[in-house]
């Protein structure tokens, strides 16, 4: 569902553009609100959320998908916590829907979609593997790493079971907001993935705004 | 094929139960819902290294599919195959809609503590993985996206889902081979959409037996060209860590 939002970029507290290939790791505070804008179209920006107080509660794709009976994302989505807690809602959304179901890539799953020889290509996963070490603060590891959103990305499922990665359906300035429910712990990984049409074979920016609760 | 040839051992495990056991590569893992419309919620863990485990998003995106069947692989986070599905009766089985919990019981059905039914209590999926999971030392961030054997949900064009009833008849089942040693832990638990008058207690056959040699032909290796390279990495990291039987002590 197409919804615009009313923030405007002017009046946001932070503003950070993300390279492909590098990750962002922030927590936003309940009641402030995350953009994520892909700056350049056609872009995956893989997102995993934890409870701030509670990393062992973190973001369920399964319950998620489950409770809103439906398996993509879009304005209105609560996104719900293993605790089955409502951990952000997705509050605009210039895009139309997002893929959870995708997971992430990683250099070993790369080697089983591709070829075995593409197994030293940068991946999401390695990208999340060294936020966690970076940030040991958070008190996380490659256990924490789970069932992502790939925000911007379309994977449609078809009635008799199946499952494709088409070319994306976002463009150039097209964005997804959400308010944080809980003080919620972001960590993003802007897709380098080089081998499929997720972000048309071109990695490229995103930018993360943050505005303070209004 | 697998069905005629006699189990290595068999257990019955209850409706609205958990258990877990370590099974061995080359061996084939079959479940039978032996009254019908039952659910086996089901993880996997490599034994070596706890920290390798089943991927849902994984064994989706590298077959192209949403459901499990005969002929889909079941991949863990490293690039590997814990267990294919060589064989069975039910064409649909889900990945993607979790398991129930203390919460989701309690919503659908008039909740049975122990103190009430001793061990006839509505006991949930969640509750189910985290007590097996702790007898390895795994806790709730160990807990991934489940198999729910025998249970169907499926898409419609706008990808709203819907569970779909009867999907399984009594007597009907699905053989896992293992393609790697393999932690299972499981539970016997409702799917968290099934929406059934009272708590469906369905009991499970397990049964082991000895698998045939993985052929070149075979029907999972060759369903998706992807799964011919996920054998070679299985095969592989096989062949490196299992001890040689000319090389003992």
């Amino acid at each position: 569902m197409i919804k615009e939002s009313t923030l405007s970029p002017e009046t946001a507290l932070l503003r950070e553009v993300v390279g492909a290939g590098d990750y962002w790791m922030h927590e936003v505070k309940q009641g402030q609100t995350l953009r994520i804008l892909d700056l350049e179209g056609n872009q995956a920006a893989d997102t995993l959320f934890y409870n701030a107080h509670d990393t062992a509660e973190r973001y369920s794709a399964i319950d998620t998908i489950r409770e809103q009976g439906n398996v993509y994302l879009t304005a209105g989505t609560k996104l719900l916590s293993t605790e089955g807690n409502v951990m952000l809602e997705i509050t605009a959304d210039t895009c139309g829907r997002h893929d959870t179901l995708g997971g992430a890539c990683a250099t070993e799953s790369n080697t089983v979609r591709y070829a075995l020889d593409k197994k030293c290509m940068h991946a999401c996963r390695d990208s999340w593997l060294l936020a966690v070490a970076e940030n040991e603060h958070f008190g996380m590891s490659k256990r924490d790493i789970t069932h992502n959103i790939n925000f911007f990305m379309n994977v449609p499922v078809t009635p008799d079971g199946g499952l494709t990665f088409e070319d994306g359906i976002s463009g150039a300035g097209k964005y997804v907001e959400m308010r944080a429910e809980m003080d919620t712990i972001v960590l993003l990984s802007n897709c380098p993935q080089l081998n499929n049409p997720c972000n048309a074979y071109n990695p490229t920016p995103v930018e993360m705004l943050v505005w303070d609760k209004n | 094929m697998t069905k005629h040839s006699s189990s290595l051992s068999e257990d019955i495990i209850p409706g609205g139960a958990h258990w877990s056991l370590t099974v061995k590569a080359g061996l084939t893992l079959r479940l039978t819902d032996i009254e019908g419309d039952g659910n086996v919620g089901m993880l996997f863990y490599n034994p070596a290294n706890l920290l390798e485990r089943y991927n849902a998003p994984d064994t989706l995106k590298c077959q192209h599919t949403f459901k499990l069947g005969t002929g889909t692989c079941l991949y863990s986070d490293m690039g590997r195959i814990f267990c294919s599905v060589i064989g069975g009766t039910v064409a649909w089985h889900d990945t993607v809609c979790g398991t129930s919990t203390r919460q989701s019981i309690e919503k659908k059905w008039r909740p049975v503590s122990y103190q009430m039914g001793r061990n006839e209590r509505t006991q949930n999926g969640r509750d189910s993985f985290l007590v097996e999971g702790a007898k390895y030392g795994l806790g709730k961030r160990d807990l991934a996206a489940n198999v729910n054997w025998f249970s169907k949900v499926a898409p419609d064009a706008e990808g709203n889902l819907g569970f779909v009833s009867g999907n399984s008849k009594a007597g009907d089942y699905v053989d896992l081979r293992f393609e790697m040693d393999t932690l299972v832990v499981l539970h016997s638990c409702p799917h968290p959409l099934n929406s059934s008058k009272t708590y469906p207690r369905k009991p499970i056959k397990l049964e082991l037996l000895e698998a045939e040699p993985v052929s070149m032909t075979d029907i999972c290796r060759t369903s998706r060209p992807e799964n011919i390279r996920g054998f070679e990495n299985t095969e592989t990291y096989v062949r490196h860590t299992t001890p040689s039987s000319s090389g003992g002590h």
